[in-house]
């Protein structure tokens, strides 16, 4: 009731509200120092009660007439804010109520813009999301060169839109076509990017150790040059405006034609239908805030922003993009406790593809890595390969030429396996044959020490098959890592019933110390992932054989929000791999898995077209033409084989729907074994290892958003053209049965 | 200067029993002086060769008993990679004497005392001549790796139609020259730079290190007053005047010095030209060599050295304290630099977080620190810098009669050097 009464009042309490937590100021040489640390959380986010203690603050502090600029700054480390509270949020029940929360944030903002006295955001840390939009707020921008300091709009990766005046200051900021992109792709801007793009004004490198712990010594630092420079500010020594160069002129000039802007919303606007097939709404919303404060004024575009925030913040695509951000931080944690032992070295088996790109993303964090080969030739291609992935990263920089050659001298090259009775891991990534899988674990046990762990990247060869052949298959688990490893995230982490506590533990650890999203699943043929992957690709196949060409199943499947289509996917694979899986987990699985003919891969390996890697698969690959022709000899495969395609399941709509729907009754049997522990794993592997439609959240969001009483539906007259490989499972049944049943809460 | 001598210090001697004495017979340098001015058209091994030659003239001692010569350099003339062997000849010593060249950045004159040093106490030699030259006058500037290449490639093209063809591939791009790194190779960071981040680090302000650089260069020019800075031998410049003065000695004004602009970290950096040491052409030696032999051939030794890396641990292995050392001699490469290594040393966080050890090290008391001036004021040719702290030292036990000196320094490449030394009985 106090706190009630006190904001009730003029709003400028005589003495600091005792409720005030996350926001407090001090005034040094006519400065307000306004400092931010919310104490019940590791980041700072936006939350009711930082906003309300910053607008008390600030009531002050204008209240103040010795005050003359101000400098907002964080005390919290590596953060100075994450962005609004995605919870906030999702307790909403309408668009009107999420509109109403942005129109708060944009007032806000907008009185700091129009602060008698001049304001100057000290970023160190974080800055996403709604603290960008507050620093941009600000006057003046100092940011620290931590590599923390990280600014992004990343809203349109959660489905939203940059809700707090972003929309309508960026452009301004940064010229129509970079606010654009840096709205659309929601990408992370560096400080020293950051101040060449114009966001901010002034960078400061980060210091080494002193007499105190240097990040407390960085912030004070931060503190002390943005004072400098608000106090600068205020006797107008310092200038906001930064002398425009001839380019930014000339840009200016053009955009300041209609025509021409009417053009950069037009190509914008294709090239976000192009890319999103009009799956994702966000990014067009964000154009449409965008166009609306440009070409009508402030007033209008922060009304557009507030109602398409509203609008964005119900959207299915948004719930299921934040559902996946919120599975994927939650991925990002050991559930199985802290290992006995770190694991300080690790050992690669094979230097292939695979086990090369384990290596990277090892050496990657400094933990010593021995990458055996049987070959020189083989040990040297994958050398290559971890320097090429390190000196990408420096040709960007990412990383300097000097981090990379340190991060490189972690690796260790060698043919035998010297060095192994001290290592705590070892990965196997040698050729998927189980004879040859239990050739090298029987070599290995002979030479690395009791507690070293022996971890199998296999794709889909049981992992307790390959255990058989262990003395210790406690300490056996499976490591299926997916190709690019260094690009993408998921690990899926495999353990039999054999497989200790601690085992899973380390794995994770090491995991995560990879950076990679994790999702711990039981043992099987095909583990979860794979076997998802399988049957959609036996149904790629069967439509295929039923004469969709690959560019059409390509087309259709990329329509319906897979980033890759089924035939480049065969490709990508490769055709050797896709047919290995397919037979493999056919006879493990029988008909379920039948559809596609297998024949139709082995042909084409026999014919050589073994996918990209060979040049020719379901497409023909030349490193001139980027435009990837159709492989005419694999049409005469498809010619061959091919088979009738009922009428009545054969339209565009239930060629997606077949391919959808036999990926989701797999995962759903997957979770009703229990190879699966919980729905959020299952989204995640699928979006993260096999690219399920992020806007659909994964299989599990998907059936919660479409209803599982209507895939059930259409997997029944499915059912009766082709066979049992599209029969529901028990668990699509129930679900489908009662509607208020949902994977998600 | 009249303070009365320590009475009692932690050790009567650093002298062990059954190890060789190394001490300091001599040091000289030739006058230190901003580059570009009067040593402009010369190269290194001149200026090697006058400190060699002064060491020489100095000391009176017959060229052949020198064993060894190291020195040191840090930007090296490519025509004179071993610059030590190419002064030592042109200084008249015996081509029958080995000379090696080292470098270490700004501690390579240190690194050429501690190879002496090493050399004489295992016995292996019972003279040698240590020292080190920098030439800021002229640098080496390279064509480009893309102009190398080409130029390399057109040697051993055999036909007019293969060197036609390499010319014909010659870009505008290729003619960009190559300057020598300012930045350190693995960091990517200028000294300046990096000093302005130790300073904000340590919270060293403009002010004190504004400060400390007017005392630097306000004790210099009352030592070069006073007369007080005997190392220096006169050079000759061919068809110049002698010289026989440091030229870089210039106390200005806090008022003068506020008003510049930092260097380095623009607009909020504390390091200024005024609070660093400047480009100087220079070089100096030492004749380093075994007690018995200095004293069997009538030598008056100045100073017993015992040179290690960094100071707590000279003055453990030592048996000394800070409290035992009566002049110190710390290398000042940057006003900011020296301060924050004194807070360091006076820093209990520091000592636990960064050093390994439970308690500070302590600073160095300022009566006793760097009294005739240091680097920011006598300038700091590289690798000739070393010596010159060394010899200085020795020269200030001598005239305030104390025991015990301490000289440090530091270089790029996050590496330091510390020596203990020790006056001889007068």
């Amino acid at each position: 009731l106090f706190y009630s009464c006190l904001r009730g009042s003029d709003r400028v309490p005589l003495f600091p509200s005792p409720a005030r937590t996350h926001v407090n100021y001090e005034v040094k040489d006519n400065v307000a120092v306004i400092r931010i640390n919310d104490p019940t959380s590791k980041v700072n986010t936006l939350t009711r009660q930082l906003q309300d203690d910053m607008m008390e603050v600030l009531n002050e502090v204008w209240g103040n007439s010795a005050v003359k600029s101000a400098v907002i700054i964080s005390t919290k480390p590596g953060c100075f804010i994450a962005g609004a509270n995605i919870d906030m949020i999702k307790v909403c029940k309408s668009a009107e109520e999420v509109s109403k929360l942005s129109k708060e944030g944009q007032m806000m903002f907008e009185k700091i813009e129009k602060s008698p006295i001049p304001f100057v955001a000290a970023v160190n840390g974080t800055c996403m999301g709604g603290g960008l939009e507050f620093a941009i707020a600000c006057h003046y921008r100092v940011a620290t060169k931590s590599k923390k300091t990280v600014m992004a709009l990343p809203e349109v990766m959660l489905g939203l839109l940059p809700g707090a005046g972003g929309t309508q200051r960026m452009p301004k900021m940064l010229g129509l076509p970079t606010a654009f992109d840096v709205m659309l792709t929601g990408r992370s801007i560096r400080a020293d990017k950051a101040k060449k793009m114009g966001l901010v004004h002034h960078v400061i490198d980060p210091l080494g150790p002193g007499v105190k712990d240097p990040e407390e010594r960085l912030i004070e630092y931060l503190e002390e040059v943005a004072v400098g420079v608000a106090k600068g500010l205020a006797k107008k020594t310092v200038t906001v405006e930064k002398k425009k160069g001839l380019m930014q002129k000339v840009q200016d000039a053009v955009l300041g034609i209609p025509l021409v802007r009417n053009q950069v919303y037009k190509t914008v606007t294709q090239k976000v239908m192009k890319q999103t097939k009009g799956l994702y709404p966000a990014p067009l919303s964000i154009i449409e805030a965008v166009q609306a404060g440009v070409e009508k004024g402030p007033a209008e575009g922060y009304h557009v922003e507030a109602v398409n925030f509203g609008k964005l913040a119900m959207t299915p695509e948004s719930r299921a993009l934040i559902g996946l951000y919120q599975g994927q931080v939650a991925c990002k944690k050991n559930n199985f406790g802290k290992p006995e032992r770190e694991v300080k070295s690790l050992a690669v088996l094979g230097a292939g593809l695979m086990g090369a790109g384990i290596a990277q993303v090892t050496v990657d964090k400094g933990v010593a890595t021995i990458l055996k080969d049987t070959t020189t030739e083989g040990l040297a291609r994958g050398h290559d390969q971890v320097y090429k992935g390190l000196n990408d990263k420096a040709k960007k920089k990412s990383i300097t030429t000097f981090e990379r050659d340190m991060t490189l001298s972690f690796l260790k090259g060698q043919l035998d396996y010297s060095g192994f009775e001290k290592v705590d891991m070892v990965i196997e990534a040698v050729f998927e044959d189980l004879s040859i899988k239990h050739k090298v674990l029987k070599e290995v046990e002979a030479v690395i020490p009791p507690h070293c762990i022996f971890a199998s990247n296999t794709s889909a060869l049981p992992i307790r098959e390959i255990a058989a052949a262990s003395k210790r298959p406690e300490k056996v688990i499976g490591m299926h890592y997916f190709s690019p490893v260094d690009k993408m995230q998921l690990l899926e982490i495999i353990t039999t019933d054999k497989t200790s506590k601690d085992t899973t533990a380390s794995a994770v650890a090491v995991g995560l110390k990879q950076g990679k999203v994790i999702i711990v699943v039981g043992d099987g043929p095909g583990f979860y992932t794979t076997r998802c992957l399988a049957p959609t690709l036996v149904e790629g196949i069967r439509i295929l054989q039923e004469g969709v060409g690959p560019k059409k199943l390509d087309s259709l499947t990329t329509g319906f929000g897979f980033p890759v289509g089924v035939s480049t996917l065969i490709d990508e694979v490769g055709v050797d791999v896709a047919a290995h899986v397919a037979e493999d987990l056919g006879k493990a699985f029988g008909s379920r898995f039948g559809g596609g003919n297998v024949d139709v891969l082995k042909t084409m390996i026999q014919k050589g077209f073994k996918g990209r890697k060979s040049g020719k698969g379901c497409y023909v690959y030349s490193a001139k033409k980027k435009d990837k022709q159709v492989n005419s000899g694999t049409e005469e495969i498809l010619k061959a084989f091919k088979l009738t395609a009922p009428p009545a399941v054969s339209g565009d709509e239930d060629v997606q729907y077949r391919l959808v729907s036999r990926f989701v009754n797999e995962a759903a049997l997957c979770l009703q074994e229990g190879i699966l522990a919980d729905p959020v794993q299952g989204d995640i592997g699928a979006v993260f290892g096999l690219g399920f439609p992020p806007c659909l959240g994964g299989p599990f969001r998907f059936l919660d958003s479409f209803g599982a009483d209507k895939l059930v539906q259409k997997m029944k007259r499915y059912e009766d053209a082709y066979g049992n490989q599209f029969t529901p499972c028990q668990l699509l049944l129930d679900y489908a049965k009662d509607p208020s049943k949902k994977f998600h809460k | 200067f009249n303070r009365p001598a320590v009475l009692s210090k932690s050790k009567k001697t650093l002298s062990k029993p059954g190890v060789r004495n190394v001490v300091l017979v001599e040091g000289v340098r030739t006058p230190f002086l901003q580059a570009g001015t009067t040593y402009a058209d010369l190269m290194a091994h001149d200026l090697a060769r006058g400190a060699l030659q002064g060491l020489l003239n100095r000391t009176a001692f017959p060229k052949e008993a020198v064993d060894y010569i190291v020195y040191g350099t840090v930007i090296q003339e490519v025509k004179t990679s071993n610059v030590a062997r190419e002064a030592a000849l042109g200084a008249g010593f015996s081509d029958k004497t080995p000379a090696h060249t080292v470098t270490m950045a700004c501690i390579s004159s240190n690194q050429a005392m501690t190879t002496a040093v090493g050399l004489v106490a295992s016995g292996q030699c019972d003279a040698v001549v240590a020292g080190g030259v920098e030439f800021m006058s002229d640098v080496p500037i390279r064509h480009s790796r893309k102009m190398r290449k080409m130029m390399l490639s057109l040697n051993r093209a055999r036909t007019l139609g293969a060197r036609l063809s390499l010319l014909g591939s010659l870009r505008l791009s290729h003619l960009v020259p190559e300057l020598p790194a300012v930045s350190e190779f693995s960091t990517a960071e200028m000294m300046g730079h990096s000093a302005d981040r130790l300073a904000a680090a340590f919270g060293i302000s403009r002010l004190d290190q504004d400060e400390f650089a007017l005392r630097s260069h306000v004790l210099a020019k009352k030592a070069q007053d006073e007369g007080l800075l005997t190392d220096i031998v006169d050079f000759k410049v061919p068809g110049k005047d002698i010289v026989s003065k440091d030229n870089g000695i210039r106390p200005s004004t806090m008022e003068q010095m506020s008003k510049l602009k930092p260097a380095f970290i623009k607009p909020h950096g504390t390091v200024t030209a005024a609070n660093s040491s400047y480009l100087t052409d220079g070089a100096s030696a030492v004749l380093i060599m075994s007690e018995e032999k200095a004293l069997a051939m009538g030598y008056k030794p100045k100073a017993y050295l015992s040179p290690t890396y960094a100071i707590p641990k000279v003055l453990e292995r030592s048996g000394l304290t800070l409290a035992d050392i009566d002049a110190f001699e710390f290398h000042e490469a940057f006003a900011g630099q020296v301060l924050a290594n004194l807070t360091a040393m006076e820093s209990d966080w520091f000592a636990q977080n960064c050093m390994g050890r439970k308690a500070k090290v302590g600073a160095p008391p300022m009566e006793k620190f760097n009294l005739w001036g240091g680097s920011l004021s006598l300038g700091h040719p590289f690798a000739a810098t070393g010596c010159r702290l060394v010899t200085m030292v020795a020269h200030r036990l001598k005239k305030e009669g104390g025991q015990y000196g301490l000289v440090a320094a530091c270089a790029a490449g996050g590496q330091g050097h510390a020596m203990l030394v020790e006056a001889c009985p007068q």
